[in-house]
């Protein structure tokens, strides 16, 4: 039986409209997606045809309007923001999680889970503006000039918070009951089902909050342009301006013309790449999960 | 009272069939423990009130589980059985609204006392669930979980427990070759063994037994009885079931429970051959002659 006509089991016609529908849905995301490959590719063209694509690597530096076009210190503006940020909100966000589904009381957890989702509510130039008055001022207390990649990190971390704090209480709040009665049944305690059940068996849902975190914070622009201070450099510390790409591009695009002009798409394709390595890197590594 | 305990003697020799391959199995039938037609009660169930909220679930159940025995509790379902185990290990607790009231000790342990430490009782009383729960680590790691938990962290002592366990459920040879893989791949039947074989990892004495062969198939179900046989003598084996041939294969003792007044109630308790063979009361005659339930 050829399974794949669906009226051979559904004899029935009436769901034709909604199946061309979803046909059509799905065609659209995914030429759209096409197309802006295409267009960044097509515009980034006359500077990786000029340029080449050494250059962007190997330039003394980024001064486009002269003619030098190494982005390598931007690109590794945005690594460190995304990566301390990372860095800070996994363990807080799992740890939010972990607290309004078994450690609140129910009151508490009702009330601390609405607050995460208004935090993931703001949008991102409130962010900017408040790190921007406070944030900054406060680093620059401690090290001047206060606008800097720790300033970013920190911005980011409370921006991707609550997207990994959701997820991951979503992802525990499916973890089945059974495990939790055999696990109690077994004498563990609650950390013991925690770190031995509920957390190994929610891996992966845990993990997709982590990647859509991760490709908020790598694209994220207003807010690490109001707060990183955007000096082109690879910084020395915490405390060091840094410029990440996208906020490279928002902020020299009114401007730029020419190769000037193409070399902002190439890092803006360099972008896409790297998101695409990192979706790329974490299907690999959940179909190599190993059950410990 | 001496003639049915020979009565029991005897039908306790029929449960171990000479002809039966038991070298797979490091757990002798009946090498450890006291007969358990001695009757010393483990645990004393007095006046026994389990309330869900408002809604009664158990009233005024007092019975003694006997050491060493195996007890079966009957009885339709929704009849207070599964809350009945439940109590034993305190997994009530886990059951917003869930208030236990009467008296239940082993030894001289207060079971239902505010204070008791729960870890440490869960893990003198195993239970295994019907519908077999591996979690979804490998086989090796469902067993080490409570373990590590137990501070039982060598390698070596690990290894072995997992291997004696195994061994024990009759597992180890159909697994020993992929310790790693994953639980839950496991058919059915191998799953509740191996459920039964993490219980066993913590040397409990008590094990409580929530319809474990309901869910398996008639071949894997026999297996898992066999193996329930076989934990007679060392373990205190309580078992709910909806199979009364079961139940009459296996038990040394019965509990029939029926709904009355929309609570569950102990009308009989007694040795096995007596619940089946002659009731006291006419509901249990009804229910094990299959005219009622």
């Amino acid at each position: 039986m050829n399974w794949s006509k669906l009226n051979t089991l559904f004899p029935s016609r009436a769901d034709q409209p909604l199946l061309w529908l979803l046909r059509l849905c799905a065609l659209t995301a995914a030429t759209v997606v096409l197309l802006i490959l295409t267009f960044l590719v097509i515009e980034s063209r006359p500077a990786l045809r000029d340029v080449g694509i050494a250059r962007f690597f190997g330039d003394r530096s980024w001064h486009p309007t002269e003619g030098e076009y190494n982005f390598m210190p931007m690109l590794s503006g945005t690594v460190y923001c995304s990566l301390g940020a990372l860095l800070l909100a996994v363990p807080s966000g799992i740890a939010a999680a972990l607290f309004s589904r078994w450690y609140a009381p129910a009151s508490v957890a009702g009330l601390f889970r609405r607050l995460i989702e208004l935090l993931a509510g703001i949008p991102s130039v409130v962010y900017g503006l408040w790190g921007l008055t406070t944030l900054a001022p406060l680093i620059g207390r401690l090290h001047a000039p206060g606008t800097s990649l720790l300033a970013g990190i920190l911005i980011l971390a409370l921006m991707i918070l609550p997207t990994i704090a959701l997820t991951a209480d979503a992802a525990l709040a499916a973890v089945p009951q059974a495990y939790l009665r055999g696990a109690a049944a077994l004498g563990l305690s609650r950390w013991g089902m925690i770190s031995g059940v509920a957390l190994p068996a929610t891996r992966s849902g845990i993990a997709t909050g982590i990647l859509l975190a991760a490709a908020r914070a790598m694209g994220e622009t207003m807010a690490v342009l109001m707060v990183c201070g955007n000096v082109v450099q690879y910084p020395d510390s915490l405390f060091d301006p840094v410029r990440t790409l996208t906020a490279n591009i928002a902020l020299e695009m009114a401007y730029a013309m020419g190769d000037h002009r193409a070399a902002l798409f190439v890092s803006g394709l360099a972008l896409m790449l790297l998101m695409l390595a990192m979706v790329g890197a974490a299907g690999l590594l959940s179909r190599g999960r190993r059950y410990a | 009272m001496s003639q049915s305990l020979n009565d029991d003697l005897n039908r306790f020799d029929h449960t171990v069939d000479p002809e039966m391959d038991n070298s797979a199995y490091t757990l002798g039938p009946l090498q450890a423990g006291p007969p358990c037609c001695h009757p010393r009660p483990l645990i004393r169930v007095e006046h026994l009130s389990v309330r869900y909220g408002e809604k009664p679930a158990l009233e005024e159940i007092t019975l003694d589980i006997h050491r060493g025995c195996i007890t079966a509790l009957i009885g339709p379902s929704g009849c207070g059985k599964t809350t009945f185990l439940s109590v034993l290990n305190r997994l009530t607790d886990m059951i917003p609204g869930c208030r236990v009231a009467g008296r239940v000790r082993m030894g001289s342990t207060d079971l239902l006392h505010p204070a008791l430490d729960v870890q440490a009782l869960r893990r003198e009383v195993g239970m295994i669930f019907q519908k077999p729960v591996p979690f979804p680590l490998s086989i090796r790691r469902n067993i080490e979980l409570s373990l590590l938990e137990h501070r039982i962290t060598k390698r070596s002592e690990l290894d072995g427990i997992v291997e004696q366990v195994l061994t024990d459920v009759g597992l180890w040879n159909e697994v020993k070759d992929r310790l790693n893989a994953p639980a839950p791949a496991l058919s059915g039947g191998q799953q509740q063994r191996l459920c039964i074989a993490r219980a066993l990892a913590l040397e409990p004495g008590i094990l409580l037994m929530d319809e474990p062969c309901s869910a398996l198939d008639p071949i894997a179900s026999g297996v898992v009885e066999d193996l329930i046989q076989r934990l007679r003598g060392r373990y205190t084996v309580i078992i709910v079931t909806h199979n009364l041939a079961q139940a009459r294969r296996i038990a040394n003792y019965a509990g029939f429970f029926w709904v009355k007044e929309r609570a569950g109630t102990l009308i009989e308790f007694g040795q096995c051959r007596q619940i089946f063979e002659s009731p006291n009361q006419d509901l249990t005659a009804a229910y094990v002659s299959g005219k009622r339930g």
